[in-house]
């Protein structure tokens, strides 16, 4: 059973919806034990950081989401994946989970329109569980301003984008971030929830 | 790379597609759940659903339509017609679209456009134009359809969109609109020199090398289509296979 954590984010039902058409068991809660209890976690996310984070205070789950992340896969979504990091300055200071060392800052290009909206190649540059029976090229679905800031061996795919821009993370063992929306992805997106799924077992 | 989007358009009235479409394997030429799948399953990039009627009777048959399609179609959904205030934008993105699209309402009321990007993201807000030439070398916004013409300057308005926040342009030609002739190239040309927003051209697609035509032409980040596709005169896949062949980044 994978938890998808509920804190008000704005692509919980997307998510939720890819779930259920993989006939993926899922619940999605606020609760510590089922979190507990749960294979997996998924932490969606969409809009700034320092309102989601603060939602996400809100509902005491913290500690709970940075203590699981140490014995079984999460997956952080978009603003999410942004979440994982230690540190964001979208709309000033704001500190994440702090499980993938790195920073979050604005994407630094004038050359190209931000917001980053629509289907971007993944530059795979290292072998992930996630990225499984996936053909390349993977066009994936991103739509963002802020983009993550971290050491290459932390980036399994990237973006060009007048720059790199990192598409999906981890910290080498249990947590996973894409910056894209799997579930808005196609039939690629929805195998990477499959292979997630098949990572929680 | 950023691929350049294919998008088809679906016309709903009343919970069925207009005109019905014409797939293989669609047995109900009208279910517009069944017409987004199969646009899925082809490659569509984002599939925009246009409420025609958009009464207020037939609006939960239509939103019914955008949830059942979020539940079986994974790209991002582009809901419009009768959007006329923050409220429907909320019942529509909860339906589960991804994006509004709206048109007139916005030339009637530009207020909507900044109270909508700031409610629920610029990511979200489209604004559908309806534009055609003025006989004195500019162009001019109609609403209703392209049926009123409310004398707004093309050029002037899509300034005070992007500073309004929206996230998107989806430019219609009344012009080359139904003609298939090609896409409107001059005026998406004119919009996309004053802003720095994705603008997405709409109206005139009639053959394929229209799509690669408008992508090496303008800075059109996305064609839209509507007949072309319904009646499977152009599939999906023939038309990224040209614009491919002719390096365009295609998904």
């Amino acid at each position: 059973m994978i938890a998808v954590i509920d804190y008000g984010a704005g692509n919980l039902f997307s998510v939720c919806n890819a779930l259920k058409y993989l006939d993926i068991p899922h619940s999605v809660t606020k609760d510590a034990d089922e979190i507990c209890r749960a294979d997996a976690v998924i932490l969606p996310g969409v809009g700034a950081f320092p309102a989601a984070m603060e939602s996400l205070r809100a509902t005491g789950l913290v500690d709970t989401i940075r203590e699981n992340a140490q014995k079984k896969p999460l997956l952080g979504i978009c603003l999410g994946m942004q979440m994982l990091f230690d540190r964001s300055d979208e709309n000033g200071d704001c500190d994440g989970l702090g499980l993938i060392a790195g920073e979050v800052h604005r994407i630094p290009s004038d050359k190209v329109i931000i917001p980053h909206m629509g289907w971007n190649e993944l530059v795979i540059t290292q072998q992930s569980p996630l990225l499984e029976q996936i053909e390349t090229p993977v066009y994936t679905y991103f739509v963002h301003s802020y983009q993550a800031f971290c050491d290459e061996k932390n980036i399994i795919a990237y973006c060009e984008y007048d720059g790199k821009i990192p598409a999906l993370v981890t910290d080498g063992k249990f947590v996973f971030g894409a910056q894209y929306h799997p579930e808005k992805s196609g039939d690629k997106g929805l195998q990477m929830l499959r292979n997630f799924e098949r990572m929680a077992k | 790379m950023l691929a350049k989007r294919i998008v088809p358009c679906l016309d709903v009235r009343h919970g069925k597609v207009v005109k019905g479409v014409n797939f293989e394997g669609v047995k109900d030429v009208g279910d517009p759940v069944a017409c987004a799948a199969e646009y899925n399953r082809q490659g569509a990039d984002e599939i925009v659903f246009y409420d025609i009627v958009a009464s207020h009777e037939g609006r939960g048959a239509f939103l019914d339509v955008v949830r059942e399609t979020a539940k079986q179609v994974f790209v991002p959904l582009t809901v419009g017609g009768g959007i006329s205030s923050v409220e429907d934008m909320r019942n529509t993105l909860r339906a589960g679209a991804d994006k509004i699209s709206i048109n007139s309402s916005a030339v009637k009321n530009p207020q909507l456009i900044s109270d909508g990007a700031e409610i629920f993201g610029s990511q979200c807000i489209v604004v559908g134009i309806d534009a055609k030439r003025d006989g004195r070398g500019g162009y001019t916004v109609y609403a209703n359809g392209g049926r009123i013409d409310m004398h707004v300057d093309l050029l002037k308005w899509v300034t005070e969109i992007e500073q309004r926040g929206a996230g998107e342009i989806c430019l219609n030609s009344i012009d080359t609109d139904g003609v298939r002739g090609g896409f409107d190239l001059e005026m998406l040309k004119a919009v996309c020199a004053r802003v720095r927003i994705p603008v997405i051209a709409s109206g005139g697609a009639g053959k394929l090398s229209d799509f690669a035509t408008v992508f090496q032409e303008t800075d059109a980040t996305a064609a839209l289509a509507a007949s072309l596709f319904h009646f499977g005169e152009l599939t999906i896949p023939q038309v990224k296979a040209d614009c491919r062949s002719k390096g365009i980044a295609m998904r």
